[in-house]
């Protein structure tokens, strides 16, 4: 069996996995498909469960039931080194007592690959870093010790290449470079990525597909736009990006559109974009698809009225504004500066509009500061 | 205030003032030199009377010699206690830094029923008095009908050696990240590759550091050596015995070569050491 994990290739299906420590599950029932050939994402927060499951995909871990597959072998039970799965580590543990090129070469030496030399420099040159080979790993900056980390991973061209916030470590600039870097890679050599992240941006830059992890589960699944665009429930709206969330209730529909009545103001939007599963829903709307007008000034689409700004940052390529509305509620827009029309003040009556199939509904259950008390950027990662 | 300033009219600071400045700037300085003389003034008075020309007393400086580095062995009995303390010293630290690396491994790497207890006791040998130890090895021993020579000796050594060479180990692995192992597992080897080709040569610095202490604690001792070696000679035993009429200035030779001998060890250690990080 466990020489035929070695050789295992396809979609990797995670079924029914549930991960306890105790009473505590830190992976609750879980099941997942990752499609070969894609660059995947398990964002969420600290906690929830996504570095657990990488780990049980690695072999680090055994899950407390379920079943995990690549393609069709079992790999549930097999060790880390009978599967064609390597990682990238999160402090990139690049072993200290050998040389850039022996850490490379130590995949291939262990499976018993004859060109060693060769496919280490074919890789060496791939990350751009060949006159690094006789060096030791504490001679190399983060960036190029989180490229060698890559490096060794996948010139043993796994079936998976599983990335365990493989960026955190590094300052913004460089972050940013490398996200490019990962993603170009990933379609040069064309291998399945797994990718382990706390940061949204990140997991949108880079992801063909984003699962949304919060308390051990998935809380969505699918392209960064769906998941930005459509998000069904209030963690996923506030953890990708900001929300505006206001109390309403559907009160009848037009043809394809609900029409929903939010504090007395009659909105619409499309059916197919709610998820409330009763007549009470919080309608949402991202900060920059709000529009802002004087009180009067024609304009298209749902309007709410009755709003004053409260608070104008100006910030060069927007301004974000904080529109106190008569139900109390304070909402935020933000207006792009490219339309020469000066800012609004402090204190300005305004309407503010939107286009209805912006709309996305969420269901009146949910709590709606869910996602919002975490700041990624804060977080050390367990 | 556009009064300009002449000499007088700048404050001067007083003798007394610039003299404790300079004393407090200084203490530290001041202080390592004390501190450094009270360790190596024994030695360098050792190194020093082994150039002594000193015939059976070497008490008195009665002139210059080489006479003592060209014959080490021209006491009587010298060399041979030598010999014994360094074939002791070597296969207490053999059984001692293998057997004390496994039970630091065991105690620092896996959880098991006793492990905290053993990791105390462990430490029991290095706090008993070593005049008890050597007195209760002795009669056990005896018990068991063992008469005390070299084995004993060497049984006695590697028992009190394995506590030092736990503790050193241990802190070793202590320090050692469980993700190069990991790593390891990742790419492809199996448990034993992975101790052999990430764990093990990361240990090694601690090994080695447990071993040269096993030596030089062996080597050294005295109180448990006496009570358990009978009428075997070691070098400690020798130097005790030669006090009484006084001590040739061979022993002089010998303790000065160990003295360089470990400080050669020690400056090439960090020779490499400093080659391997830059």
């Amino acid at each position: 069996m466990s020489s035929d994990a070695i050789s295992a290739r396809g979609d990797l299906r995670l079924t029914r996995i549930t991960k306890s420590y105790g009473e505590f599950k830190a992976v609750d029932d879980l099941t997942l498909t990752i499609p070969k050939g894609s660059f995947f994402a398990l964002l969420g927060p600290s906690g929830c469960g996504k570095t657990t499951t990488l780990r049980m995909v690695a072999g680090l871990e055994e899950p407390t039931v379920g079943s995990i597959h690549l393609g069709d072998t079992d790999i549930t039970t097999t060790r880390p080194y009978q599967r064609p799965i390597n990682t990238v580590f999160q402090n990139y543990a690049l072993f200290p007592h050998l040389t850039i090129f022996e850490n490379i070469a130590f995949g291939l030496r262990r499976r018993g690959v004859k060109d060693v030399k060769e496919q280490v420099d074919k890789v060496l040159n791939l990350v751009e870093l060949p006159h690094l080979a006789g060096r030791k790993p504490t001679q190399l900056s983060g960036g190029q010790q989180q490229r060698i980390a890559l490096a060794r991973a996948i010139v043993n061209r796994p079936a998976l290449l599983l990335l365990d916030e493989p960026l955190g470590a590094l300052d913004l600039k460089l972050r940013r470079q490398m996200q490019i870097e990962l993603k170009w890679i990933q379609r040069e050599v064309g291998l399945t990525f797994v990718h382990v992240t706390h940061d949204q941006e990140e997991a949108m830059t880079m992801a063909d597909t984003i699962a949304v992890m919060n308390e051990g589960k998935i809380e969505q699944m699918g392209s960064p736009a769906d998941l930005y665009d459509n998000p069904q429930t209030a963690f996923v709206a506030n953890f990708l990006g900001q929300s505006n969330l206001i109390k309403g209730k559907i009160d009848g529909s037009d043809g394809d559109n609900l029409v929903v009545d939010l504090y007395g103001q009659k909105v619409s939007m499309p059916k197919k974009r709610s998820h409330a599963v009763d007549s009470s829903l919080y309608a949402g709307i991202r900060p920059e698809k709000f529009r802002i007008s004087l009180l009067g000034t024609p304009v298209k689409g749902n309007t709410l009225t009755g709003g004053r700004i409260e608070d104008v940052s100006y910030i060069g390529v927007s301004t974000q504004y904080v529109v106190a509305m008569p139900w109390g509620q304070e909402l935020m827009v933000f207006e792009q500066n490219d339309d020469g029309v000066p800012p609004f003040d402090k204190g300005d009556e305004v309407l503010i509009s939107w286009e209805p199939s912006f709309t996305f509904g969420l269901r009146g259950d949910e709590d709606i500061e869910a996602g919002t008390e975490v700041n990624p950027e804060d977080l050390e990662e367990e | 205030m556009s009064q300009k300033l002449t000499d007088a009219t700048i404050p001067t600071i007083p003798v007394k003032a610039r003299f404790s400045r300079w004393f407090g700037r200084n203490l530290l300085r001041i202080y390592m030199i004390f501190g450094f003389s009270y360790l190596f003034i024994p030695v360098a008075y050792t190194f020093a009377f082994s150039f002594n020309d000193s015939g059976k007393s070497n008490l008195i400086w009665k002139g210059f010699t080489l006479r003592n580095w060209q014959n080490p062995c021209g006491a009587p009995e010298v060399c041979s206690a030598l010999g014994n303390s360094i074939k002791i010293g070597l296969l207490a630290t053999t059984f001692s830094t293998i057997l004390g690396t496994m039970i630091a491994f065991a105690i620092g790497r896996y959880a098991f029923k006793g492990r905290s207890s053993s990791n105390l006791l462990i430490f029991l040998p290095m706090a008993t008095p070593e005049v008890v130890l050597g007195a209760s090895l002795l009669s056990l021993f005896l018990v068991f009908k063992i008469n005390p020579g070299f084995w004993p000796t060497v049984i006695a050594h590697v028992m009190f050696c394995i506590s030092f060479v736990v503790v050193t180990v241990k802190a070793r692995i202590a320090s050692l990240d469980p993700r190069l192992e990991q790593a390891a597992m990742d790419l492809y080897a199996n448990e034993l590759e992975t101790f052999r080709r990430v764990t093990l040569p990361l240990v090694a610095p601690g090994i080695a550091g447990a071993a040269l202490l096993a030596f030089s604690l062996s080597f050294d001792d005295f109180i448990i050596t006496n009570f358990n070696s009978g009428t075997l000679t070691t070098f400690p035993k020798f130097v005790y015995v030669a006090a009484a009429r006084g001590i040739p200035a061979q022993a002089n030779v010998i303790g000065s070569s160990m003295f360089f001998l470990a400080l050669a060890i020690v400056i090439a250690g960090q020779l490499v050491n400093r080659k391997k990080t830059r």
